[in-house]
C-alpha cells in the first residue's frame, strides 16, 4: 500500500474531555472522550439505548441534557454551556432522527429565514433534494420517513455547518432515497474535495453502515452503557458487529 | 382624495396606522367599494363594482320598500340590551351592501367603523348576496387613541346568502383597551351558498362579546368561521360561533386559534345537526404564553341519524422540542418562539381571495413584529 506523502493537518475541531451527562437524576454518559479533526468523519455505533443520541444532543446543547463534569470544545472554544443557537452560529449542525412537527410553519419559510433570505439558493437546493413540492407544507407534518430525511438534509445544506451530526441518516429510507440522501450528505462533508482541502467534519450514528458507502468515514467508535468502549476502523468494527453482535464485543461485555 | 379624506376625518398619523392595520385602505387602491362611519356620521358610501351597491341603511330604507323585511329578521330586537339599544335609536345607522344576481367582486368592499370621541357607536348592517353572487367584505373596526373609558360599539349584522351565492366577511378589530364591543350577527345560507366569517383581534380591547349564528337552510350550504385572537392583560374575549345544519348536505367548520398573554378568552362553539347528511367540525387550539385564561366550551349536538359532528380542543404551551429544533438551525430563543407562534396562528381559509388572506396575514405579522 502506498503511504500518503502528506500528513493530515492536526487541527482538532471537536474536543470532548471527561464528559459526564445527566438526564434528570440519572447519569447517562460517563467519562466520554472524543476528538474529531478538521475534515474527518467519525462513525458512532452501539446498541439501542447506549447513549449515542444522547451524546449528539449534548454536543448540540439541548436543555434536558445536563453536563455535570467535563468539557466540550469546538475550534478551541469552550462551548459546554453555550445555548444551542450560538453553537449553530459557530458552525455546528444536526440532522434529527425524529424532528418535531411545527404546525403552520412552512418548510420554505424556515429555509428562507436560515439562508438569510436567499430564496434562489433555497429553490435550487430544494429541487436537488426533490423537496420543491414541500416548501409550502408545514414542516414535518405528514412527511414520510424518506421525506423527513430529505428535509433534514436540505435544512443542513442551507445552514452550511462545518461540523455535521447525523443521527441514523439511513433509518426508514428506501433504496432510491438513500443514494440521494447519501450523496447529499457526502457533499455536506466535502467528500468530493481533496483530503487536504477538506474542512468539514462529521459524526454519524449508524446501525446498518449503509451510509458508509457514501461517506468513507475515517474513524469508528462503539458506545456501550454511556461510554465509548472501543475505537478503530469503522468498516472493521461494523464487520465485527455484523458477525458477532455487540454482546460479543469484548469491551461491551465488561459490565 | 385620500389625503383629504383622512383630513376630513381628522385622523392623526397614529390613528391612520391603526385603520390600515384593520385593513382599511383610505386610498381605495385595493378596494372596490367603501363605507366609512365615524361615530354616528356617515363619511363615505360608494362602490364602483357593477352589480354591487353600498349605501347607508337610512338611504337603503328610503330607496327600497322591501329593505325593512330584512331588518330584525335574523337577529331579534329584544335579544338583549344591546339589540334593544340599537332598535330604539332615533335614526338607524350602519350600512347595506347588496350584491346583485350574478355579480362578483375580487377586490373587497371595505366597511370602516371608527369610534372617535363619542361614547357609543351603534350600527345595523344588512348584507345581501343574491343568487349566484360573490361578495367579499373587509370590516375594519377601530377606535381613536383618545377614546377613554366607557367607549362601546354595538353592531347588528344580518347576512343573506342566496342560492349558489357566497359571502366572505373578514373583521379585523383594532380597538382600544377601554372599549367594549358587542356584535350581534346572524346569517342565513340558501342552497349551495357559502358563508365565510373571519375574525382577527391582535390588539388590546376591554371586552368583546359575540356569538354569531349561521342558519344553513339550503341543501349543501356551507359555513366556515375562523377566529385568530390574542388576549392581553385586561382583555376579555368572549367569542363563540354557532352553525345550525338544517338541510341535507349542509356542513360547517368552526376554527379558533387563541393565545393569552394574561387576558381571558372564552371560546364557545355550537354545531347543531338537525338533518341527515350533514357534517360539522369544531376546532379550538389555545396557547397560554403568560398566566391567563383560555376556556374552551365546544358543543356539538346531533338530533338525527346521519349527522356527523366532531370537535377537538387543546390548550397548552409551546413545546420545548420545537423551540430547540429551530435553535439548532441558528434561530435565537426569542425568534424561534415567535416563529412557532406565527405558525400556530397561521390559518389558511379555503375559498378566501388572496387579497383578504394577505390582509389577515398582515394583521398577524404586525403582532409578530411587535413581539406578540
Amino acid at each position: 500500500m502506498v503511504r500518503l506523502l502528506y500528513t493530515l493537518p492536526d487541527e482538532t475541531m471537536l474536543n470532548i474531555e471527561d464528559l459526564h451527562v445527566k438526564i434528570g437524576d440519572r447519569e447517562v454518559l460517563h467519562d466520554v472522550n472524543l476528538q474529531i479533526r478538521e475534515g474527518e468523519t467519525h462513525v458512532l455505533m452501539g446498541p439501542n439505548g447506549s447513549g449515542k443520541s444522547t451524546l449528539l444532543m449534548t454536543i448540540m446543547g439541548f436543555a434536558n441534557y445536563t453536563v455535570t463534569n467535563g468539557k466540550i470544545s469546538f475550534n478551541d472554544r469552550d462551548i459546554t454551556h453555550l445555548p444551542i443557537h450560538e453553537r449553530a452560529k459557530l458552525g455546528m449542525g444536526m440532522m434529527f432522527q425524529r424532528p418535531p412537527t411545527i404546525s403552520g410553519l412552512k418548510l420554505g419559510k424556515l429555509l428562507v429565514a436560515t439562508s438569510g433570505n436567499n430564496t434562489e439558493e433555497v429553490a435550487e437546493y430544494a429541487k436537488n433534494m426533490h423537496m420543491d413540492r414541500f416548501l409550502e407544507r408545514d414542516i414535518n407534518k405528514g412527511f414520510s420517513g424518506g421525506e423527513i430525511k430529505r428535509s433534514e438534509v436540505l435544512q443542513l445544506m442551507v445552514q452550511k455547518p462545518d461540523f455535521v451530526m447525523l443521527d441514523e441518516p439511513e433509518s426508514g429510507v428506501d433504496l432510491e432515497n438513500i443514494s440521494l440522501i447519501g450523496a447529499a450528505i457526502g457533499n455536506l462533508l466535502e467528500k468530493g474535495s481533496h483530503l487536504m482541502k477538506r474542512k468539514k467534519s462529521g459524526l454519524v450514528i449508524t446501525h446498518t453502515g449503509y451510509i458508509l458507502d457514501y461517506l468513507d468515514a475515517d474513524k469508528g467508535h462503539v458506545m456501550c452503557d454511556g461510554e465509548i468502549r472501543c475505537h478503530g476502523n469503522p468498516r472493521e468494527i461494523l464487520k465485527d458487529i455484523k458477525a458477532r453482535g455487540y454482546k460479543e464485543c469484548l469491551e461491551c461485555r465488561q459490565n | 382624495m385620500p389625503a383629504e379624506l383622512s383630513k376630513d376625518l381628522g385622523l392623526s398619523a397614529e390613528d391612520q396606522e391603526r385603520l390600515a392595520q384593520s385593513g382599511i385602505d383610505l386610498t381605495m387602491g385595493n378596494r372596490c367599494g367603501s363605507y366609512i362611519q365615524v361615530n354616528q356620521d356617515i363619511v363615505q358610501e360608494s362602490c364602483q363594482e357593477e352589480g354591487i351597491e353600498v349605501l347607508s341603511i337610512a338611504n337603503a330604507l328610503k330607496k327600497y320598500d322591501w329593505m325593512k323585511d330584512y331588518m330584525w329578521n335574523l337577529v331579534t330586537k329584544d335579544k338583549d340590551e344591546y339589540t334593544r339599544y340599537v332598535a330604539d335609536a332615533a335614526e338607524p345607522k350602519g350600512y347595506v351592501i347588496i350584491a346583485r344576481k350574478g355579480s362578483s367582486n375580487i377586490l373587497p368592499v371595505q366597511a370602516c367603523l371608527y369610534l372617535g370621541r363619542e361614547k357609543i357607536q351603534h350600527v345595523h348592517n344588512i348584507i345581501i348576496a343574491e343568487e349566484g353572487a360573490e361578495l367579499h367584505i373587509i370590516s375594519g373596526c377601530t377606535s381613536g387613541q383618545h377614546v377613554g373609558k366607557g367607549g362601546a360599539h354595538y353592531g347588528i349584522s344580518e347576512f343573506y346568502v342566496g342560492k349558489n351565492a357566497k359571502i366572505s366577511f373578514t373583521m379585523i378589530h383594532t380597538w382600544g383597551e377601554d372599549i367594549e364591543v358587542y356584535p350581534r350577527s346572524a346569517a342565513k345560507v340558501e342552497e349551495n351558498g357559502v358563508f365565510l366569517s373571519n375574525y382577527v383581534c391582535m390588539k388590546p380591547v376591554h371586552k368583546v362579546q359575540m356569538y354569531p349564528t349561521a342558519h344553513l337552510v339550503g341543501e349543501n350550504s356551507v359555513a366556515r368561521f375562523s377566529s385568530v385572537v390574542i388576549a392581553t392583560p385586561g382583555s376579555l374575549l368572549d367569542l363563540g360561533s354557532r352553525a345550525i345544519l338544517g338541510a341535507k348536505g349542509a356542513s360547517a367548520e368552526l376554527v379558533t386559534r387563541a393565545i393569552t398573554k394574561g387576558g381571558t378568552i372564552i371560546s364557545r362553539g355550537h354545531i347543531l345537526g338537525k338533518t341527515e347528511g350533514t357534517r360539522g367540525h369544531l376546532e379550538c387550539k389555545g396557547l397560554i404564553l403568560k398566566d391567563g385564561t383560555i376556556y374552551a366550551i365546544p358543543e356539538i349536538e346531533g338530533n338525527v341519524v346521519g349527522t356527523e359532528l366532531s370537535h377537538e380542543a387543546a390548550v397548552g404551551k409551546i413545546a420545548r422540542d420545537e423551540i430547540e429544533y429551530l435553535m439548532a438551525r441558528g434561530l435565537d430563543e426569542e425568534s424561534a418562539t415567535a416563529t412557532i407562534i406565527r405558525g400556530f396562528l397561521d390559518v389558511k381559509i379555503a375559498g378566501l381571495p388572496d387579497a383578504l388572506q394577505k390582509q389577515i396575514d398582515a394583521a398577524i405579522d404586525v403582532a409578530e413584529k411587535a413581539g406578540f
